[in-house]
């Protein structure tokens, strides 16, 4: 039996029940009460500098006050019309940075209404309603007869799919991966989505109906970018980014792995106990995913967890509230490291040098080591581009370039979420790329002739 | 150190807090608990005629309207009078009064509307050795369907023959509880006063209906699926209350007439208020049904920090005060000029000020100074309603700013002007100025 204090790459690091409140709910739902008195300290502001900083634009002082006066199924509506992924935003937005940010309580005395939670709140009740009639809560416009191909079932995918959808239009929604949701089913912390929300979420999504779900296809393997266009009427790319990236020397190691993977591997691990995790485990990046993977690899037992970031607190892009949760969770954050190598003994890691430059990057470099076991990369992803193929869809520094609209370069093919340039690389900014390209296209389809009667007429 | 001592109608009581005839003072256990807590007095609650006590429901006798947090701010009624004999709250009033010596114990009294039936149970209630008696003619429910409570209250001659009964058949003090289920407050009071009676209390509940169940499409809450309108009281109700409390202190037909105040009393701050248009003692019982008997604490102590940092030596000090200056619409200073400001460093750029005024006002705040969020009173447009005073979240945010010097935008008049009012103005008809336009 593995304990905390056990060297080496093991699962069974604590005791069974450990696990389950490790890997519970982050932030347990507000009871009935709590959300009452939550919604009543919004002021319902004119103008409202919550909504103006939220990327998909969801009129909260109206679900708020919609919460309070005890319909928490309007509300609900009025979060989904804007952004139907409005229950894993509740769950992953960084909204202290975003909504509650801009809440004037938080100007007023720095404490915002509690935007998310309340968000959750009535997304909660309008899944559950949904599930237990068995009915999508928005009707499908008549059906336009035109077909859409949406590719890549992620925030962007999925949000495109939906309004589509709604529109009245056909959707193939084409994936690699087995199960559906991108990132959310693969890249974020457990205890952020538990209870298989995110496949809940992606049944109620896929609620509204005339959406053809196609699992297990890559664009380039087994079917291409041409091909698409010429089977339907316009083509979405909600692609994620494919590629990540890896430190130099990494590969010669064993136990230094990229953190998503590990991210990947424990949400789909069935018994969260099996999963294998260092004594000391060094996580490097700043990022949101430096800290899902440091946090629950300190859920998993690790002894000691560190974040090893390049530069200082104020440029990490993991949120104060994310670094605080990782600091909380016993987990040492590190700046101004650079990594300069491993140490191993027998091809297994067992510590990564760095080169350190002092309290506030000025000071001259001094080498610093840090024993790991485990070692989890977190230093980014980049955008294959490779698998649009040798078309005419002009890129911007290495991803998809689209105009307000999400148009892309190449005529009927719309892009967003993470594959496209200039993006928060967030799950709601992906979910608003998908709306408006979603009703870019049904404008572009209103104003043109189908592709089929194109087709025949050729 | 504040003395807030009350000597009302003789009856003296070491604080003007007296608990109304209501649920609390029902019986022996809770009224000892009450003066064991610091009440200055308790007007026990309504005793009927001798005979089989009235049958209350045994479904809900309560409802309320909540605020945020599920603060009551409203509350409603339909419990009657007294259900337990006569001969045992009598003999309970007498034991409670002999333990308690100083504090004041008034019976409140409902009986039919005839002479016999008060001429029987004054000299037994006289006989406890309470204080004196207040006449329940306010109850708006269910006794009032049997020709007692308010519907003897909104006929002010039987008040006048009630009272004068009252008079004759007891040497106590007499206080008359009046309805406010009536439109004009002045005649019952009127009545009370000719008919001899010593004080006058108010207000009862008001008649209400505070829920519909829009399941069972009844009113909440329910009794078997049927309700009926009960009585309202609780903060909700102050304003009527000291409205009414005004017109009585200030008709000159009862002027000076003692008023025992009732009607949403929860802090000290209410109480003072009702004191300073006149009340002498005020009666709470809302405010104890709701966090109990030790609300008082707050009510003596908060009243007895004011006095003293306003240098009132006793209750009589500030009573009435507020009096002289409760007037008629038409002698309000049409010259006086006052605009909103907005304290930027206070605003929290909710904009509520903004929108209520740009929708429902004078159009006279900005949303965006210079294409930034930023809410300015404009000075052409303000009217110096004080709505956006009263809906802004931050307190002093917006103030309501008297204008002295200098000319008013928005008229074109000079801020300094003499006093005028409306039986002087020239648009008005019946005025000599207006008389002379003509």
């Amino acid at each position: 039996m593995a304990s905390m204090a056990t060297d080496g790459v093991t699962g069974w690091r604590l005791a069974p029940e450990d696990y389950v409140g490790n890997f519970a709910d982050l932030s347990p739902p507000l009871t009935r009460h709590e959300a009452f008195v939550e919604s009543e300290r919004c002021y319902f502001c004119y103008d409202a500098p919550c909504v103006q900083s939220c990327p998909t634009g969801i009129d909260i002082p109206l679900f708020i006050r919609q919460i309070a006066k005890d319909n928490a199924i309007g509300a609900a509506e009025t979060i989904l019309s804007a952004n139907i992924m409005g229950g894993m935003c509740a769950r992953v937005c960084p909204t202290e940075q975003l909504c509650e940010e801009a809440c004037v309580r938080e100007h007023a005395e720095g404490k915002p209404v509690r935007i998310g939670s309340l968000q959750r709140h009535a997304t909660d009740a309008i899944m559950a309603a949904s599930a237990a009639a068995g009915r999508h809560p928005f009707p499908r416009a008549p059906e336009t007869g035109r077909s859409v191909a949406v590719v890549g079932a992620g925030p962007a995918g999925l949000s495109a799919a939906h309004r589509l959808a709604l529109l009245g239009h056909a959707v193939t929604l084409y994936d690699a991966k087995p199960k559906l949701g991108g990132l959310n089913e693969y890249g974020i912390a457990a205890y952020k989505t538990p209870a298989d929300f995110a496949q809940a979420e992606v049944d109620f999504i896929l609620g509204i109906g005339n959406i053809a779900v196609v699992p297990g296809v890559r664009l380039g393997v087994g079917t291409d970018l041409a091909t698409l266009r010429g089977r339907h009427d316009a083509v979405f790319l909600g692609l994620g980014l494919g590629g990540v990236n890896a430190l130099a020397g990494m590969e010669d190691q064993r136990n230094v792995v990229d953190a998503l993977s590990f991210i990947e591997a424990l949400r789909q691990a069935p018994d969260k106990a099996a999963v294998p995790v260092g004594r000391r485990v060094v996580v490097i990046g700043g990022g949101m995913t430096a800290v899902d993977a440091a946090v629950q690899a300190r859920r998993l037992g690790a002894e000691q967890v560190t974040i090893a970031y390049r530069r200082g607190a104020a440029d990490m892009k993991a949120s104060r509230w994310e670094q605080e949760l990782a600091q909380t969770n016993g987990v040492v954050i590190r700046h101004w490291m650079t990594p300069a190598g491993f140490d191993s003994r027998d091809g297994a890691v067992t510590a990564v040098r760095f080169a350190h430059r002092g309290a506030d990057g000025s000071a001259a470099a001094e080498g610093v080591a840090i024993a790991a076991d485990l070692v989890l990369c977190a230093i980014g992803q980049s955008f294959l581009a490779g698998s649009l193929g040798t078309g005419d869809l002009a890129l911007e520094g290495g991803r998809i370039r689209v105009d307000a609209e999400r148009r892309t370069t190449l005529p009927g093919v719309w892009a967003g979420g993470d594959c496209v340039a200039g993006g928060l690389d967030l799950t709601v900014s992906a979910v608003e790329d998908g709306k408006r390209a979603a009703i870019a296209i049904d404008a572009h389809l209103r104003a043109t002739e189908p592709v089929s009667l194109l087709a025949g007429a050729a | 150190m504040a003395d807030l001592r009350t000597d009302f109608l003789g009856i003296r009581s070491p604080n003007p807090f007296w608990l109304a005839s209501a649920p609390p003072t029902d019986r022996k256990t809770n009224v000892l608990r009450a003066f064991k807590a610091g009440w200055g007095g308790v007007v026990w609650k309504t005793l009927g005629e001798e005979g089989p006590p009235v049958v209350n429901v045994s479904g809900p006798r309560y409802g309320a309207i909540h605020g945020p947090d599920r603060r009551l701010m409203g509350f409603n009624n339909i419990e009657l009078i007294t259900d337990r004999p006569l001969e045992l709250n009598l003999q309970e009033i007498a034991e409670v009064k002999k333990l308690y010596p100083d504090r004041a114990l008034v019976a409140s009294i409902m009986v039919p509307c005839d002479e016999d039936s008060w001429k029987r149970i004054l000299p037994r209630v006289e006989a406890t050795g309470c204080d004196g008696v207040e006449l329940n003619f306010g109850c708006p429910h269910g006794m009032s369907e049997r020709g007692m409570g308010s519907a003897v209250g909104q006929v002010p001659e039987y008040i006048e023959m009630v009272a004068r009964w009252c008079k004759a058949f007891t040497r106590l003090p007499v206080i008359v509880k009046l309805t406010p289920n009536i439109t004009d407050i002045r005649h019952p009071a009127r009545a009370a006063k000719r008919g001899g009676a010593d004080a006058v209390s108010l207000i009862n509940t008001i008649n209400s209906i505070v829920s519909v169940d829009l399941d069972r499409m009844a009113p909440a809450p329910h009794v078997d699926g049927r309700g009926t309108h009960g009585g309202y009281c609780g903060p909700a109700v102050k304003p009527i209350a000291l409205s009414m409390t005004s017109e009585i202190a200030r008709d000159p037909e009862t002027r000076g007439m003692p008023i025992s105040a009732i009607g949403g009393i929860t802090t000290w701050r209410d109480a003072a208020e009702f004191i300073a248009l006149g009340a002498g003692t005020v009666q709470v019982c809302t405010a104890a049904m709701t966090y109990g008997f030790k609300v008082v604490d707050e009510m003596v102590t908060g009243l007895s920090t004011f006095m003293d940092a306003k240098g009132y030596r006793t209750i009589e000090d500030f009573r009435g005060l507020a009096v002289p200056n409760v007037t008629d619409w038409q002698y309000l200073n049409l010259n006086y000029v006052a605009k909103a400001r907005i304290d930027q460093d206070l605003c929290i750029s909710c904009g509520r000020c903004h929108i209520a005024c740009e929708d429902t006002s004078h159009q006279a705040i900005t949303a965006t100074v210079d294409g930034r969020r930023r809410f300015v009173v404009k000075d052409d447009e303000c009217v110096g309603c004080n709505l956006c005073v009263e809906i802004c979240p931050v307190e002093n945010c917006i103030t309501l700013e008297h204008r002295t010097v200098g000319t008013d935008p928005r008229t074109g008049q000079p801020y300094a002007q003499p006093y005028a009012n409306w039986t002087q103005h020239p648009n008005n008809p019946a005025s000599s100025a207006g008389r002379a336009a003509e």
